[in-house]
């Protein structure tokens, strides 16, 4: 018995007997019997729970990576995490409830993701947000569906720059929907070129700070694109100092929200960010939380505009998305909550402040360079002679950076990628700068 | 409840017929079955459309229903009150709740309409 | 008015953290971001200390209904318990803090993980491939449809296969995401039994279709007799056959999908594996496939090579990547936690309870409620509510808020009027069922004798009925600033 199943042998009986039958087996008899004969157990005996604690425990400590120090970005941060958010998260009317579909007992969900909306909003500089979508990844892509279903067209403007595996996931969505992506190359200081927007085109993607690192310049770009979606890629955290898109004329901003309150967790559960302009709201996908009252005048929450979802519109929906990332993204709002305006934007000038100083002592260095020439936000690649070498002896130090075979993917060759959060100390900042002067150059 | 004069769809739409022109909105029975109406999409004035073409959306808290051309033609009049006060629909479906104006391209397809008494059969007196 | 939010607390200068101060002047710091591009003004968020952002959030909890506050019999979503010890591995800072961009060698662990639940997926299905990409049931579908388009592709076929052929009672979850990759789709109707009409679906078939998605047992919670000779009669067509998992419950360690003839079979972990909702996610949605279509799959796979475990990107004809890492990793963890801990034994007794007390609660309820398909059910049931004149679904439902109990799904599947789907899950005593039963009697009374007791209810709840159509009529989706 596993303890989460309440049923004794005279349960059995009782409810057995209710239903007109003696043998259990019977409740299975409209299953093929071919089919049933077929199964095949996989060889697993039950467990006690100190076994798997115990099984699972073993197999969390067997990856040596656990014990690097993150020097590592490529869009998953390694930021401080408040301890309050998790005892939030851990209650468990909060995270052993669904979808709010009956408002009337989802107040606590339905309170929360208004929070969070009203939080996205202001981050972004946007008019509207959703709850939430899977993550970065495919929050951009549904913006582009949305794009080429608003405008029609079918090209995609892609800088080189965008994440690559953010990028890889955009094109299994456009494949299957029939889209086109376009490569836009950067200069020298790592930003986009965009030298034409051709007919047909439905969005420009700019990444915000892109991939390397660098902080693009987003005026005039909704100008030369008219009717075509500007579409911005955010880290959010970087919206603590950064202008929000939306004063750029941004129809979508999009994002991986990770960095807000959420571990790196081996790459998800992740946080999509998805926020718009009104004269788009219907048709934003996900599900969105509106403020309406109850019989006797009472302010509170419902799910609003859900004829724009699947399980209304169906075929004609905006997306299929129905379980979001709504935990995470209750984690986003307590850290924001936790952090107001002055400790988010605390948070980012620690990482600020400590990624240009490491920048700076890297490219004293004999034979390191900063590979591009750009503003930057809190990560930087790195130029020298020898990149795969110099991964390595960070590696035997205890430090870990992208390594160049992941930043070629971008478009950018013989670089590392240096990631630098608000955790990262002085004492393993002169770590990383003693491991390069080991002798690489 | 349905009233005499007006000619309907089996898609739950009333036709007026206005001197080339024809006004269309959606019976009491449809307004009913969809509940508080919250939104309607409008066509955009100057859209031509076949008959049976989907020309918009009448949206309630949980139900979409569709709004198609009951005759071909072209767009002249959309009702944009409706974008401010959608409710309309439910509170005068065959007046102040018309939805759009079309111009009529086929006469003749005006004969394929239900009559009052058709429709009456077709909902069970409910229209 | 108080909008009841946190921005209803705090004031300015409050914060709930303590953090490092800067060693260097702020307006150095800044002067690394070029003036143009500098925020000019900070976002408008709370300024609340500690204290007074925990109790909010209690507060919060408090007015929400979870698994773990009573019984919640939400059908097709399988709220099940979550096992606590699940909660604490999911924390384990060697998973939750490990990033997805180490080296292989570096993260054998989390690898092992994926491959061991893989295996086991992989058996309870009984099909060759699987991707753990998928972030939830919808993206599961997605993925399965992106396989489906790369195989006909690959045949040459692609231009001609457009349809998918859906079931009447599908989730809506299904037709949308056949859209999203340009099928078309057509419904299915069901008969009188509740299951496909085969000989509508014969009729159906053609050198243009794609495939059929089903949901097996279907929206009624009724298993598909005939699901050998529909999956057949696809195959035999040309199409392929995609099984939507979200009701796996019901025959969890006793049937496989792909004895069954599905090509394609995506699992839900927070429905079956008793992964938390979340208030709405993350789930997982992993899929698994047939033979034909394992070349397709999203890259990359884990393998194993001797006690290493590596991953392979090189798949010439994969459809690519679905998500930019492994998937919902943590969620992942738990589902693998909980497969370990019932073995082999613990999945029938999970499908026996689950079919067990849904069959049960059925025959007591059909005593007071209309249930439109009279006979055995898996692990979930649909009701009509339509038997109380101008009392309705809806009014039922939130009378049961009163009554302690979360309402199950209302209003699907749309084949059935007034439709009440109840999903009671395994993990309820009888007790509770007993409970529940009594009080849906208890208000199929109040119906008859007092309707407007129903009609106003919830009475109980922290807010009254709420006004929907005012929310959809002038939507207001963020707190205004002050």
């Amino acid at each position: 018995m596993s303890g989460y199943i309440p049923h004794t042998p005279p349960d059995i009986r009782a409810m057995l007997q209710e239903v007109g039958l003696r043998d259990p087996e019977a409740l299975f008899g409209d299953i093929p019997e071919e089919v049933r004969r077929r199964y095949r157990p996989l060889g697993l005996p039950p467990r006690d729970e100190d076994w798997v604690r115990r099984h699972l425990t073993e197999l969390s400590e067997k990856s040596t990576g656990r014990k690097l120090i993150p020097f590592l970005g490529g869009g998953i941060y390694d930021h401080f995490v408040p301890a309050v958010v998790d005892y939030v998260l851990s209650q468990p009317e909060l995270y052993t409830a669904y979808t709010p579909y009956q408002a009337e007992v989802s107040q606590g969900t339905l309170t929360w993701m208004f929070e969070y909306q009203t939080m996205v909003c202001e981050l972004t500089g946007m008019e509207v947000a959703n709850a939430s979508m899977y993550d970065g990844a495919t929050a951009l892509a549904e913006a582009v569906l949305m794009a080429h279903r608003t405008t029609g067209g079918k090209q995609v403007l892609v800088p080189q720059y965008l994440n690559p595996r953010v990028r890889e996931v955009l094109a299994t969505y456009a494949w299957g929907a029939g889209l086109e992506l376009v490569d836009l190359p950067f200069d020298e200081e790592g930003r986009l070129v965009l030298s034409e927007v051709p007919e047909g085109t439905c969005a420009l993607i700019v990444q915000q700070p892109n991939f390397f690192g660098i902080i693009e310049d987003l005026s005039g770009l909704k100008e030369r694109l008219g009717e075509a979606f500007l579409i911005v890629y955010v880290n959010p955290i970087a919206l603590g100092v950064l202008e929000p898109p939306g004063s750029f004329g941004a129809d979508v901003v999009v994002g991986e929200g990770q960095v807000l309150g959420n571990p790196p967790s081996f790459g998800g559960p992740l946080l999509g960010i998805f926020a718009t302009r009104e004269k788009h709201l219907r048709r934003m996908p996900g599900r969105i939380s509106g403020q309406t009252v109850d019989a006797e005048g009472k302010i509170g929450y419902v799910m609003a505009l859900q004829t724009r979802e699947q399980h209304i519109r169906r075929e004609r929906a905006t997306s299929n998305i129905c379980t979001n990332s709504a935990l995470c993204a209750l984690a986003a709002t307590v850290y924001l909550a936790a952090l107001g305006p002055e400790g988010l934007k605390r948070v980012v000038l620690l990482s600020l402040a400590r990624a240009h100083r490491l920048a700076e002592e890297i490219s004293a260095l004999p034979g390191f360079d900063l590979a591009l020439t750009g503003p930057f936000f809190n990560e930087f690649p790195v130029r020298c002679p020898d990149p795969g070498g110099a991964v390595k002896k960070l590696r035997e130090a205890g430090i870990a950076v992208l390594p160049p075979e992941e930043v070629e993917k971008a478009g950018l060759a013989g670089a590392f990628l240096v990631a630098v959060t608000e955790r990262r100390s002085e004492e393993e900042l002169s770590r990383f700068v003693s491991a390069l002067k080991g002798g690489t150059s | 409840m349905i009233p005499q004069e007006l000619k309907y769809t089996k898609d739950h739409e009333w036709v007026k017929e206005e001197d080339g022109k024809v006004r269309v909105g959606i019976t009491h029975h449809a307004q009913k079955e969809l509940g508080d109406i919250v939104f309607v999409e409008l066509p955009e004035v100057g859209k031509v459309a076949k008959k049976g073409e989907l020309l918009g959306t009448v949206e309630s808290v949980k139900a979409v229903g569709e709004v198609y051309a009951p005759v071909s033609g072209e767009v002249v009049e959309a009702n944009s009150a409706l974008e401010s006060t959608p409710e309309l629909v439910n509170k005068d479906p065959y007046g102040e709740g018309w939805i759009f104006v079309l111009k009529l391209a086929d006469p003749a397809e005006l004969e394929e309409l239900l009559d009052a008494a058709g429709y009456e059969s077709l909902v069970g007196g409910q229209g | 008015m108080k909008s009841g939010t946190i921005y209803d607390l705090g004031a300015p200068g409050r914060r709930g953290v303590s953090l490092p101060p800067l060693s260097e002047p702020e307006q150095e710091i800044l002067s690394y971001i070029p003036e143009g591009v500098r925020r000019r003004e900070p976002p408008w968020l709370p300024e609340v200390s500690q204290p007074e952002l925990v109790r909010h959030y209690l507060r919060l909890a408090r007015m929400n209904y979870g698994v773990d506050t009573g019984f919640y019999p939400l059908g097709s979503c399988t709220m099940k318990y979550n096992p606590k010890v699940n909660e604490e591995l999911a924390r384990l800072p060697g998973f939750s803090g490990l990033h997805p961009l180490l080296s292989e060698e570096e993260v054998q662990g989390a690898l092992e993980v994926l491959w061991e639940l893989s295996e086991c997926l992989k058996g309870i299905a009984g099909m060759p491939g699987i991707t753990l990409q998928p972030a939830a049931g919808a993206h599961g579908e997605l993925t399965g449809m992106l396989l489906f388009k790369r195989y006909f592709q690959e045949r040459g076929e692609l231009e001609r296969r457009v349809k998918i052929l859906l079931p009447d009672s599908a989730h809506g979850t299904n037709p949308a995401s056949a859209a999203m990759v340009g099928f078309e789709v057509v419904s299915i109707p069901s008969n009188d039994r509740g299951t496909v009409d085969v000989a509508a679906l014969e009729a159906a078939l053609g050198e243009d279709v794609a495939g059929i998605m089903l949901t097996v047992p279907n929206t009624l919670g009724i298993f598909e007799e005939e699901i050998l000779e529909i999956t057949e009669l696809v195959h035999r067509a040309g199409g392929l056959c995609y099984f939507d998992g979200a009701n796996l419950n019901a025959y969890l360690g006793r049937a496989r999908p792909g004895d069954m003839g599905a090509d394609v079979f995506h699992f839900n972990l927070h429905k079956t594996f008793s992964t938390p909702h979340g208030g709405g996610g993350p789930g997982a949605g992993p899929g698994t496939v047939s033979e034909p279509l394992v070349p397709y799959l999203p890259v990359p796979q884990v393998v194993k090579e001797g006690d290493k475990f590596r991953l392979d990107y090189d798949r010439p004809k994969s459809i690519g990547r679905v998500h930019p890492h492994f998937g919902n990793f943590l969620v992942l963890v738990r589902a693998l936690a909980y497969i370990l801990t019932l073995g082999d034994e613990g999945l029938r007794e999970v499908s026996l309870g689950a079919v067990l007390a849904a069959n049960y609660l059925k025959e007591r309820l059909k005593k007071t409620y209309r249930l439109p398909y009279d006979r055995l059910c898996k692990h979930e049931f649909v009701l009509s509510g339509d038997s109380f004149g101008e009392v309705r679904t809806l009014d039922i439902a939130k009378r049961l808020i009163d009554y302690g109990f979360h309402p199950p799904t209302i209003y699907f599947p749309l084949i059935v009027k007034e439709a009440l789907m109840i999903e009671p899950t395994e993990t309820e005593p009888k007790e509770i069922l007993d409970a529940f039963a009594v009080a849906m009697e208890e208000i199929a009374r109040e119906a008859r004798e007092s309707p407007e007791l129903l009609k106003e209810a919830p009475h109980t709840a922290p807010v009254r009925r709420l006004d929907e159509a005012r929310a959809a009529r002038k939507p207001l989706l963020r707190l205004p600033r002050p």
